[in-house]
């Protein structure tokens, strides 16, 4: 790379005596760092297959039939069952993803070390990741539905009357159960992962100070933790509040299942109501960025530098 | 969850938890078929300060988290004045330990560091501030005690990690190479650091380190281990001036050992050759008449690098050799020198020394010590 001079006087740079520090030099004194350029390329594809749509989808959404720039939001807060949407979303993303990140804490406590069957164990805790979300909803339909093996289980057991079985599908339980199946091998993953970032002999010293093993988890590696479990929490609360293959399966999607995303698809390939349709995902967007924000709000008042123990 | 370590009508019950001796019997460790530790025996009194000495992968690390129990022992018992201990896991053991790469809280202050064992005990909020004051001004941390352990300096890390471990005044603070993460000059303040707090608190200390002049210059005792097993156990000055076999004795500053044959034996010394060397030495262990050299036999000869003179012409030359590598020393030269045959010999002396020299290398017969081959040995 030639030495590009950005001297107001090019002769001194010839000159002997005192020469500039490079560009290079220069540059990363205030910060900049040529190579950065180098994301150029992933930045436009970004504003291109992401952002572009993203401004468009605000534009269409601020340009509805009737009802003026904010019609198209106006009829969504106004009709009570597209408004009832957001409930109904978020009472399934909020308990699945508690019940994922709560799962997978203590089962990814118990797995820190090196024991016989780890790799199995492993294998099977993360095999749903690879199927699909219409294997899983049928396997639930069959397995949770009126004559599956679940409800037989429950009319042997003399726990339900046979007649009466338990409703779990086509209904919010299904699609609850859908989303831990799916979310949970997430969740599982980046907390097993979060928690091997811990240094061991951080509870070792724990230990020789005299905490107890719920002391040791309660005041070292819990708060350790703590950042990486929100981070996954956002993650598996976005998977949830985008349902929609299982909402439609499994649940009950002109009722109690009745997502935010089956109403934005609804509303623009149903209806074909693009500005609707996209106000709705403005309004999903705004959603998930509120609950995301709130959660990083929070995991910043944490520690979240290194996990390690000190030098070495 | 119940605390039962101690009721609150007692606020202070570890203070000045002195105990009279603590006694390692037989103690031993193995992963699978492979022994990291074999079994031996130690009997530590009150205040001493024990070091382990040995180089990576002798055992000693395994040692002292048997003793703190973080590893089970595969055998043999740990009492601390007649009772067990070693049933007990490591939180009941109430031993301070200072860990290698220090292990302290990264998301803890200082202060909250270091209060963590008095926390876990539940302690009264004014004796804990109390305390921890005490050992942050002892270790004279106490400006940054607000601070998380990433914002200080190594030794700063270092000097929580034993604040951490000495508040509770345990009866025993195990100590694995607290030092090897510093670099020299600290290395050499914090010795004198971790010597004066041991003085004036007068705590029992396990020290584990490779480093032989640590070891020599801290402890009251030393433990050298060798691939798992004790080879000697004595004072600094026992281990430095009789050490009882040729790997202890490269411990203890003999850089040179020599592989040679006795050619005489007359009492409690020999004539020893090989190589065209021939030496008179001192047989370790005469004293109790078990050297286990005789005529013929195969030993071992360690000198140590000062204990080499040069001869002028006529003396009675031990032998000869060519100096190769001279490192100047201020008050001396480190010379590495080849015998004729080859051998490489490490020698101090104060005389200019220029490579390429022909150098003739006598030894007082008191300051070379002849052991029987390993593996010949009683």
């Amino acid at each position: 790379m030639s030495a590009i001079s950005l001297s107001p006087k090019p002769e001194s740079a010839t000159a002997p005596g005192p020469t500039k520090p490079a560009l290079r030099h220069r540059l990363a004194e205030r910060g900049v760092d040529r190579t950065l350029l180098l994301i150029l390329p992933g930045v436009i594809a970004m504003a291109a297959l992401f952002c572009y749509p993203f401004i468009y989808g605000l534009g269409v959404s601020l340009q509805p039939a009737k009802g003026g720039v904010l019609g198209a939001y106006k009829s969504f807060f106004t009709d009570s069952f597209s408004e009832g949407t957001i409930w109904k979303t978020f009472s399934l993303a909020i308990p699945s993803s508690i019940i994922n990140v709560g799962l997978s804490v203590p089962i990814s406590y118990r797995m820190r070390g090196e024991f016989r069957g780890k790799r199995l164990l492993l294998t099977l805790l993360v095999v749903p990741i690879t199927l699909g979300t219409v294997l899983t909803a049928e396997g639930i339909l069959e397995y949770f539905g009126p004559v599956g093996w679940f409800n037989l289980t429950l009319q042997k057991l003399g726990l339900v009357s046979a007649g009466h079985p338990l409703t779990l599908i086509n209904d919010y339980w299904g699609v609850l159960f859908s989303l831990i199946i799916s979310g949970f091998p997430f969740a599982f993953l980046l907390t097993h992962s979060y928690l091997s970032g811990i240094h061991p002999a951080l509870e070792k010293a724990a230990a020789t100070l005299g905490a107890g093993w719920w002391q040791r988890f309660r005041f070292v590696t819990f708060p350790l933790l703590l950042p990486g479990l929100l981070t996954t929490f956002s993650l598996t609360f976005v998977l949830g509040f985008s349902v929609f293959p299982s909402a439609m399966m499994v649940g009950d999607p002109d009722g109690k299942t009745h997502v935010i995303s089956i109403e934005t698809y609804e509303q623009a390939l149903q209806n074909f109501n693009y500005p609707q349709g996209c106000a709705d995902a403005m309004i999903m967007t705004a959603m998930m960025l509120a609950v995301i924000g709130l959660v990083m709000g929070v995991r910043s008042l944490f520690y979240a530098g290194s996990a390690g123990g000190g030098k070495g | 969850m119940t605390e039962t370590i101690q009721s609150p009508a007692n606020p202070t019950p570890i203070a000045g938890k002195k105990f009279s001796e603590l006694r390692l019997h037989g103690i031993s460790r193995a992963y699978g078929t492979h022994t990291a530790l074999h079994p031996f025996d130690l009997t530590i009194s009150g205040g001493e300060f024990i070091a382990l000495l040995g180089p990576s992968g002798c055992g000693k690390t395994t040692a002292l988290n048997s003793i703190a129990g973080l590893l089970p022992l595969t055998a043999g018992s740990i009492e601390l004045d007649g009772k067990r201990i070693d049933t007990l896991p490591p939180e009941k053991r109430g031993f301070g330990m200072v860990f290698q790469n220090y292990a302290l809280f990264p998301h803890l202050s200082v202060r909250r560091n270091v209060a963590f064992g008095l926390r876990m005990r539940k302690l009264p909020k004014a004796e804990v501030e109390q305390r921890v004051n005490t050992v942050l001004e002892l270790v004279r941390l106490t400006e940054h005690a607000h601070k998380l352990p990433g914002q200080l300096s190594g030794g700063q890390q270092q000097r929580v990690a034993i604040a951490r471990a000495i508040v509770l005044e345990p009866p025993l603070v195990l100590m694995d190479e607290p030092l090897s993460n510093l670099d020299a000059a600290l290395r050499l303040d914090m010795r004198a650091e971790i010597r004066r707090i041991h003085q004036e608190y007068g705590l029992t200390t396990l020290y584990v380190t490779h480093d032989q002049e640590e070891a020599l210059s801290l402890a009251d005792r030393l433990v050298v281990l060798n691939l798992g097993r004790v080879a000697q156990i004595g004072t600094p000055a026992e281990l430095y001036e009789h050490p009882c076999s040729a790997y202890v004795a490269a411990f203890m500053g003999y850089r040179n050992i020599l592989s040679l044959t006795a050619e005489a034996v007359d009492g409690a010394t020999a004539t020893v050759v090989g190589d065209e060397v021939r030496l008179v030495g001192t047989l370790a262990g005469a004293e109790d008449g078990a050297s286990g050299v005789a005529a013929g036999s195969r030993v071992q000869v360690a000198v140590r690098p000062e204990d080499f003179k040069l001869a002028g012409d006529g003396a009675t030359a031990a032998f000869e050799a060519v100096a190769e590598v001279v490192e100047y020393h201020g008050r001396e030269f480190q010379v590495d020198a080849l015998t004729r045959s080859g051998n490489r010999v490490h020698v101090r002396t104060p005389e200019r020394v220029a490579p390429g020299d022909q150098l003739t290398l006598t030894v007082d017969p008191k300051r070379a010590l002849v052991f029987a081959e390993a593996g010949e040995a009683t």
